[in-house]
């Protein structure tokens, strides 16, 4: 009997090396990803109980953990919660993270790679282990003007702001409205976090999606711009050029007209491409789409950065031209979609993109909102370089588009964005989705005094104002008009 | 089969007590046990629990006790078993602790705990398993008892169906209530199974042996010998439909085919046993909606995190203490449902570790292979077929719980040996040791002198002493 009891010694030993390897499978290789995974509620408690960095906006917290007294010895606080609610993100027992809550974790909770020296000493000195903090790149000053001047559009008004400075692409305004207070989230009290929760979730106005980033909407006349430097670009054409006028645009075969809006002509048949930007003419503008071609006026876009999300660290979605790259589009299509209509849409941090690049001579440059990380110790661990991400336009062509949206806020349409003792361009827009629903009012203006620069761009979705008054000037403009002066009053 | 029944072969031998290194052994079990309480008093509270003394000395003492009591009747027996057991149950009973003081932070002094009824079990179990020792001072004479211990068998088995003290609890009919006791005869069952099958095969093992057809190289039992293995079968399958415990249903059959196995030397057997069990299991699988639920649970438990809770916390605790584990009284194991039983090993991969899990796996290791050494050197086929099947039932029954709490197969309930809490576990398990230590003593010792007789009344000499 003794060979099936070595036979069987065998067996035995080939169950428990399978239990060991198990074992090591489990809590050596696959121990990350079931720690990352949602509702684990040991690595939530151990995180909750740990002393959070804080986000900073110019030294000072705009999310820190206090001192709580309670089970979880720490309580996550946003001084300003509605003012920063897009950035900050929340911080929630029950519903995990968001935005840089969630995308800086690592640091903020002291597990990332770069705090492994801190946590050795916090281990040895058997401390608890510590959060570094992230300082943003955000202007104050800005961000309360985006938010005052959008709060005064009235409760029922949705919209959004994005400053970015042109030359780093450092995003200075992000504001959102309706936007809610993060600290309801991050409370102790379970049942009133679910309540809140519920409740944000419940409005259908969506207070907690990233307007600035996430809300892709036709950018209407604001993305002239865009068809103006392909038709500057591939057309040879300067401010001077005379263009395509008038009334209506017909295509061959086809009922179908485009028209202005407020069905005037642009004052002739002929104008100067400066003079069409500043009346911001449908006809012209329709007619250099199709002049310039589908190809070159999505090439033109993807380089003011259509198609790809380039912002680190925030939830966004990509702007788009064609819903998919590879539609195919008509005569009337395209003309729509030289003047921001049809599928062409965009998230306000895109439209602001496009100006900052025209304002920075066509260079764009990739928009981040973190500029420097530090550990606990205060050292610097990593701080954001500016990133060019390539040439939108040429400098020529950026200077002529500059020269153009100067023009307009002079004698055009985008007149309420002046700022007087600074150099200000910039573009209206109206876009409509269906005929039932307000239009969206756009305006992006870029603004120079001495060494100062800023970008902006502003959308608001619906108000309850009568249709005919919505326009991106009246609306928004001086919105983006306050932003500007609180970033040039630095 | 070249050797007869009553004296199988025996690998060459020398006989040596090694009583002071197993002495040596149960210190180093006894310092890791009152460490562990020690440990769970500091990482809990900061503080080493007040009654640690009271405690520690018990322990000592009663390590001791046991040991003199092994020295003196049984000195030849295995001397590693004994210190890797009292290792276990002393990290059980830290563990189990550690969980009550949780439950008694978060419920309040209301809070069932689990840790002193335990201690009485501990105590219980080797007052149990000096009286094993006592009372079967050969192994031999249990086989007189075969028939005996096989009807024992039964009656534990339907003890738990019976009205008035059968009690189901979690959808399991496997509990009797005896007063204020709860037990549960399956695992007193698995005792009087092993020894009732060593002594049934011991006796029936060349007719067992006969093969008939030849498949692919393995010779096939006959037809008619079939019988007892469907019986067995059918039994373990009744386990499953009646008292609902995949286990032990699993555990008995596993038991009976090994032993079979054993006995013929045909591994013909294990293809039969082998197919009988997938049949089963497909069977249960389609028949049984709790089956089902283990079976998905163990094959995606994130796809329903309601109804798989257990097996996904159990993970998260085992995936939270990483390699070295939070320390004990560091994590947070009670999370767990049953993380003081059944889970009781995902809660030791929480506070100790990989590194800790790795240690426990590695004991109960130890155990088996000393369970089968014994078994090796055992000089009578009985002995062998118990001491094997004893050693047998403690690997599939750690390789049940800890791979499904580890997800390595589906989940079934079953009591991790001398860890879980539990009476009838500790109860049992320290008897299963008794009877390998006594086995091992018999089977280490020197072999009696073989006396030169006639040749007409020439027989063999049995030292019965």
């Amino acid at each position: 009997m003794n060979k099936p009891i070595r036979v069987l010694a065998i067996g035995c030993l080939a169950l428990f090396v399978a239990l060991l390897l198990n074992a090591n499978y489990l809590q050596f290789v696959e121990a990350d990803s079931l720690n990352a995974q949602n509702g684990n509620r040991r690595v939530m408690d151990e995180e909750f109980s740990r002393d959070r960095g804080a986000i900073l906006v110019g030294g000072k917290a705009i999310a820190e953990s206090v001192p709580s007294g309670d089970e979880f010895e720490y309580q996550r606080r946003y001084p300003e919660g509605r003012l920063w609610a897009n950035l900050t993100g929340y911080y929630s027992y029950i519903y995990g993270r968001s935005a840089l809550e969630r995308s800086q974790n690592g640091i903020l909770s002291g597990s990332d790679n770069r705090l492994f020296v801190n946590r050795v000493v916090d281990l040895i000195g058997s401390r608890a282990p510590q959060g570094g903090s992230v300082s943003l790149t955000l202007d104050r000053a800005a961000q309360e003007a985006a938010t005052e001047g959008l709060e005064r559009l009235g409760d029922d008004a949705k919209g959004a702001v994005v400053a970015l400075d042109p030359e780093t692409g450092a995003v200075l305004a992000m504001a959102g409205q309706p936007t809610y207070d993060p600290n309801r989230l991050a409370s102790h009290d379970l049942p009133a976090t679910t309540e809140a929760w519920e409740r944000l979730q419940a409005n259908e106005n969506d207070p907690m999606i990233n307007r600035a980033t996430q809300q892709i909407l036709p950018p209407g006349s604001t993305f002239k711009l865009v068809t103006a430097a392909a038709a500057m670009t591939n057309l040879n054409l300067n401010p001077d050029s005379e263009v395509q006028a008038g009334s209506s645009l017909s295509f061959p075969g086809i009922s179908y007209r485009l028209v202005n809006e407020g069905g005037g002509n642009c004052g002739g048949d002929r104008i100067s491409l400066e003079r069409a930007l500043a009346v911001s003419c449908n006809v012209t503008f329709g007619s250099l789409a199709g002049q310039v071609g589908q190809e070159a006026l999505a090439e033109q876009a993807r380089k003011f950065g259509f198609g790809q999300d380039y912002l680190e660290g925030l939830p966004a979605n990509a702007s788009q031209f064609t819903s998919s790259p590879g539609t195919d589009l008509e005569a009337p299509q395209l003309a729509q979609s030289g003047i921001g209509q049809y599928e062409v849409s965009a998230t306000p941090l895109q439209m602001a993109m496009v100006t900052s690049a025209i304002a920075n001579g066509g260079d764009l440059m990739r928009p981040y909102v973190v500029s420097t990380v530090r550990a606990p110790d205060l050292s610097v661990l990593d701080s954001t370089q500016p990133d060019r991400i390539g040439e939108a336009v040429s400098s020529d062509v950026a200077a002529g588009l500059q020269q153009m949206m100067v023009e307009t806020v002079r004698d055009g349409t985008a007149g309420s964005a002046a700022i007087s003792g600074a150099t200000v361009g910039g573009k209206t827009g109206t876009a409509q989705s269906t005929s039932d629903r307000p239009p969206y009012a756009w305006f992006t203006s870029f603004a120079t005094s001495g060494d100062r620069q800023v970008a902006v761009a502003v959308v608001v979705e619906s108000t309850d104002t009568a249709r005919p008054e919505i326009s991106g000037g009246r609306l928004a403009g001086p919105i983006a008009r306050s932003v500007m002066q609180a970033v040039l009053d630095r | 089969m070249s050797t007869p029944a009553g004296q199988a072969a025996v690998p060459a031998y020398t006989p040596r007590k090694r009583r002071n290194a197993e002495l040596l052994l149960i210190v180093l079990a006894v310092v890791i046990s009152i460490g562990a309480y020690c440990a769970v008093g500091i990482g809990v509270s900061g503080e080493v629990p007040s009654f640690a003394y009271r405690l520690g000395g018990a322990i000592v003492v009663v390590a001791l006790v046991t040991h003199l009591l092994v020295r003196r009747f049984a000195p030849y027996a295995d001397p590693v078993l004994l210190p890797i057991v009292i290792t276990l149950n002393g990290l059980g009973l830290a563990m189990i602790y550690r969980i009550d003081l949780a439950r008694l932070d978060k419920s309040g002094p209301d809070a069932n705990t689990f840790a002193s009824q335990q201690l009485i079990w501990t105590a219980l179990g080797i007052v149990g398993f000096v009286a094993v020792l006592l009372v079967v001072r050969d192994h031999r004479r249990l086989q007189s008892m075969t028939y005996t211990f096989g009807l024992v068998a039964l009656v534990l088995l339907v003890l738990p169906l019976l009205p008035v003290i059968g009690q189901n609890i979690n959808g399991a009919r496997i509990w009797i209530r005896l007063g204020p006791m709860g037990l549960q005869p399956g695992e007193f069952a698995k005792i009087a199974l092993a020894i009732f099958f060593a002594g049934y095969l011991v006796v029936k093992r060349d007719a067992l042996a006969l093969a008939g057809r030849r498949i692919l190289g393995v010779d096939l039992p006959r037809g008619r010998d079939l019988g007892p293995i469907l019986a067995a079968w059918l039994v373990s399958l009744g386990v499953l439909v009646f008292q609902r415990d995949l286990g032990s249903s699993l555990l008995f059959f596993g038991l009976f085919v090994v032993l079979l196995y054993v006995a013929t030397e045909r591994p013909g057997w294990l293809v039969v046993g082998g197919a009988l069990f997938l049949g089963g299991a497909y069977f249960a699988f389609l028949t049984f909606g709790h089956v089902q639920v283990r079976v998905n649970g163990w094959l995606d438990p994130f796809a329903d995190r309601d109804r798989n809770f257990q097996i996904i916390q159990g993970l998260y605790g085992m995936a939270h203490g990483g390699l070295l584990g939070r320390g004990l009284g560091q994590g947070s194991p009670d999370i767990t449902p049953y993380s003081y039983s059944d889970f009781i090993a995902a809660s030791m991969g929480e506070e100790l570790g990989l590194a800790g899990l790795m240690a426990i796996l590695l004991m109960y290791g130890l155990i088996v292979e000393r369970g089968l050494r014994i078994a090796l050197i055992c000089r009578d086929g009985f002995g062998k077929l118990l001491a094997a099947g004893l050693a047998v039932s403690i690997a599939l029954q750690v390789f049940v719980v800890v791979g499904g709490v580890t997800r390595l197969i589906p989940l079934t309930g079953l009591t991790t040996p001398f860890l879980s809490y539990g009476g009838s576990s500790i109860l049992a398990n320290w008897a299963i040791v008794a009877l390998l230590l006594r086995i091992s003593d018999q089977s280490r010792r020197p072999a009696p002198a073989v006396v030169q007789l006639d040749e007409e009344d020439a027989t063999q000499v049995v030292k019965l002493r």
